[in-house]
């Protein structure tokens, strides 16, 4: 279902100027009851997916996979091997479609793009001193223009998570409009790291302020704390890109991210954008995963269903 | 687009015999005078058995075979030794869950997940719970020492025919009486499977007895002179003419009967979890539930924009096979239900209001009704006022809370409601004044064998759950 014509498009872009403005329009927003959310994403998960319906789910679910590394011991070696399982998932099977991107840190960028040039393959490199994000705005932003200089084509920033449970909107707003203008032609996602925000009603007043700010794509966490991705907090986010999309006319991704671990969890995801969203973001381009382990269990379900028997966990590379 | 290929739950868990005869004095009976009628599966009108029919004779036998288990077993039984047999009930009841769970969809309609999911876990959890109250009856708060009644006569309803058979059974006999119960004649099925699981568990000869039949059946045996206590579950119509049938006996009586009730959202609701609450609200087994939120009140400032989104969320409802796991509403339960539910809906388009559906394919064979809502619906407009006890959902507004009050009580019955608001105070202020006897905040048909549940006005009296519904089986 797409957003219904009658919405008039309003035109939010002078929000961002006055600190009461964002602040009125963010505490205006319908609250989020955390049973009923936590009730409906429950439910949603208790869709049965099975024969052609879990083949299609699988490859889109592929299609969908930033392949991450975000690790101090990551070396060239490692991601350039990421970056070739990025392109073959399953060198034993053609048919296997590549996946969404590869995501690592700056300095891994220019080893991943000598791999992944002109694949289709996007490469994300995370920037503004991720995970923490605890920088000076400058070396923030520098992080992000050399990230992209590298190669990357997509940058996955942190918000300010003080600054905006200390209630500074504005300053969380300028920061994200300063690292879209040094992002460039890069898309940019933004990490609310919804496990440090506490509420669901933070979570999509977060939403909304990296929407209002630019953000190409909204994305639930870094991975680095304790809480990632959880099903309630995707289905508020995917309410805000829906409302979003109804009341301005433009279409923001979700990227749920750290904790997805099995073909189950990434199909309930699915059936989740599915009855949320609609199939308009039933796409690489609007949904991605970011996750490592699950792209191998993605593999070893397809090849289940494609051969009938599960193949043990060594037919499928570690990386 | 994202298809779901079929997931239909196996039907071969369940074993359903060709015919059944009564449950009487812990064995199968064939009926006196040898009546029978059959049980069909709403989804497609298939012949799902062949059913015996009780008439008084057979009711009389069942009375009778009750008074002795009554007067000989379970009556003088230690509490603590009831509880056993009820403890039993109730694990075999998980463990038979699946095959449950399959026989109540097949044999009502309703879908897969609602029998797997809330009917039959509600069901053990019934059990469960009234297990531990049958040693602890006098610290219930009814007295030193409480007396069960002796033989209750239940009839229940086609809607939830397992979970209202466990809301009758499971107090009665934790109380200490023994039963006849009759299921309603279109889904009697899961009743007879809980006679068998009566005799898998042991459960002395007499103190549950199984009657099946239609309308005539009841009378029978609500009217029967041996009989000390009628509880029924059903429509207002039949809960008046056994009101009258019983004045004046000794028996006591209580009576859960229609609804109409309002689910009200007011301008700061969490809209989207408000918006899931009026599709569970009515749409939760297809309408076809006493306490459905049948009117959404909804502040005018927020009108449109809640509906937008409900009408969003009615075209993701699956509508379907009911043992596919994926269906959202199933089948309306027979084809008497179906005509009236037409009835009423062609009536609120003559009268003014605004018909809407998602689109839908509907299977050919078998009784179906697409969700719909109605807007501009007036206080007067009959889909407002009669229970239509369907898939069907009349929108009115309103300006300030009083008046979503004054209109949430403008009916005569009065069995529960609902609220969306953020405010806590306002959610107070509202439940002292709606005249309902479940007020639901921010959730709807929410259900829990420790939470009294009955109605205000004609929507009946008495309660069940919790520890008021050890009253209706106590002599207090």
């Amino acid at each position: 279902m797409t957003a219904t014509a009658t919405s008039a498009r309003s035109d939010l872009s002078e929000l961002g100027r006055s600190e009461t403005a964002l602040r009125t329009f963010l505490h205006g927003l319908p609250g989020v009851d955390q049973v009923g959310a936590e009730q409906r994403a429950a439910q949603l998960g208790t869709r049965s997916i099975k024969t052609t319906a879990k083949a299609e789910a699988i490859d889109l679910a592929i299609r969908m996979v930033d392949l991450t590394t975000l690790e101090g011991a990551d070396t060239p070696g490692k991601v350039r091997a990421l970056a070739a399982k990025a392109l073959r998932p399953d060198p034993a099977d053609p048919s296997c479609p590549h996946v969404g991107a590869v995501c690592v840190y700056p300095a891994m960028v220019p080893y991943v793009a000598e791999v992944l040039r002109g694949s289709g393959v996007h490469l994300a490199s995370v920037a503004t001193a991720f995970p923490s994000g605890q920088a000076p705005l400058e070396v923030k932003l520098a992080d992000t223009r050399a990230a992209v200089a590298a190669g990357a084509d997509e940058i996955d920033m942190v918000i300010n998570r003080g600054a905006f449970l200390a209630g500074r909107y504005s300053e969380v707003y300028d920061e994200i409009v300063a690292t879209k203008e040094a992002c460039g032609d890069a898309h940019l996602k933004v990490i609310l790291e919804t496990g440090e925000l506490a509420t669901y009603d933070n979570v999509r007043r977060a939403s909304w302020l990296a929407m209002l700010a630019g953000g190409d794509f909204i994305k639930t966490s870094t991975g680095k704390v304790p809480v990632a991705a959880t099903p309630p907090v995707t289905l508020v986010m995917l309410e805000a890109v829906r409302d979003f999309r109804a009341a301005t006319g433009r279409q923001v991704g979700v990227k749920p991210a750290g904790g997805i671990k099995t073909t189950k969890d990434a199909i309930k995801y699915l059936v989740m954008v599915n009855e949320t969203v609609g199939p308009d973001w039933l796409d690489p381009d609007w949904f991605r995963f970011g996750a490592s382990s699950l792209l191998n269990d993605l593999l070893m379900q397809r090849t289940k269903l494609t051969t009938g028997v599960y193949a043990g966990p060594d037919y499928f590379t570690l990386d | 687009m994202f298809e779901y290929a079929p997931a239909p739950e196996s039907r071969s868990v369940v074993d359903i015999k060709p015919s059944y005869g009564l449950f009487v004095d812990g064995k199968f009976v064939d009926p006196t005078d040898g009546g029978s009628f059959k049980s069909i599966n709403p989804a497609s009108e298939e012949v799902l058995a062949e059913i015996a029919e009780a008439g008084s004779e057979d009711v009389d036998r069942a009375v009778r075979a009750a008074r002795e288990a009554y007067e000989r077993v379970w009556g003088p039984m230690p509490g603590r030794d009831r509880a056993k047999y009820l403890f039993r009930i109730a694990r075999i009841i998980q463990e038979r869950s699946r095959e449950l769970a399959v026989l109540e969809s097949l044999d009502n309609g309703k879908p897969i997940k609602e029998s797997r999911d809330v009917d039959v876990p509600l069901v053990a959890a019934h059990f469960f719970y009234y297990a531990g109250w049958a040693d602890k009856l006098e610290h219930a708060g009814f007295g030193a020492n409480p007396r069960p009644l002796g033989v209750a006569a239940q009839v229940i309803p086609w809607n939830f025919p397992l979970l209202m058979l466990a809301w009758k059974i499971a107090p009665a006999l934790a109380a200490g009486n023994t039963v006849v119960l009759k299921p309603a004649e279109t889904t009697p099925l899961t009743a007879l499977l809980f006679a068998e699981i009566c005799q898998q568990a042991d459960l002395p000869a007499g103190v549950v007895n199984i009657v099946t039949g239609a309308g005539e059946t009841g009378r029978a045996l609500v009217e029967h002179p041996g009989v000390d206590k009628v509880a029924f579950t059903g429509s207002t119509e039949v809960g008046k003419a056994i009101a009258r049938s019983v004045a004046g006996t000794r028996k006591k009586l209580t009576l859960e009967l229609g609804g109409k009730a309002a689910n009200i959202v007011f301008d700061d609701a969490p809209i989207d979890q408000a918006v899931e609450g009026i599709v569970n609200g009515i749409f939760f087994n297809q309408g076809h539930v006493c306490c459905a939120g049948s009117r959404l009140l909804v502040q005018e400032n927020v009108a449109d924009r809640v509906l937008e989104s409900l009408k969003r969320r009615m075209a993701q409802l699956r509508v379907g096979d009911p043992l596919d796991k994926n269906t959202d509403i199933g089948a309306i339960n027979s084809s008497a239900q179906l005509a009236r539910i037409r009835e009423l809906s062609e009536a609120g388009a003559a009268e003014g209001a605004e018909r809407w559906s998602p689109p839908c394919e509907l299977p050919d064979r078998g009784f179906w009704f697409a969700p719909t809502i109605f807007t501009g619906v007036t206080q007067a407009h009959r889909i407002a006022r009669e229970e239509i006890f369907g898939p069907v959902l009349s929108v009115l507004t309103f300006r300030t809370p009083a008046e979503a009050v004054e209109k949430a009580n403008n009916t005569p019955y009065g069995l529960s409601a609902g609220i969306w608001t953020d405010k806590g105070s306002r959610i107070l202020w509202m439940a002292d004044r709606l005249r309902a006897g479940v007020v639901w905040a921010n959730t709807f048909n929410k259900f829990d064998p420790t939470s009294p549940f009955g109605g205000y006005k004609e929507s009946g009296y008495g309660r069940e759950g919790g520890r008021h519904g050890l009253e209706a089986y106590l002599n207090v």
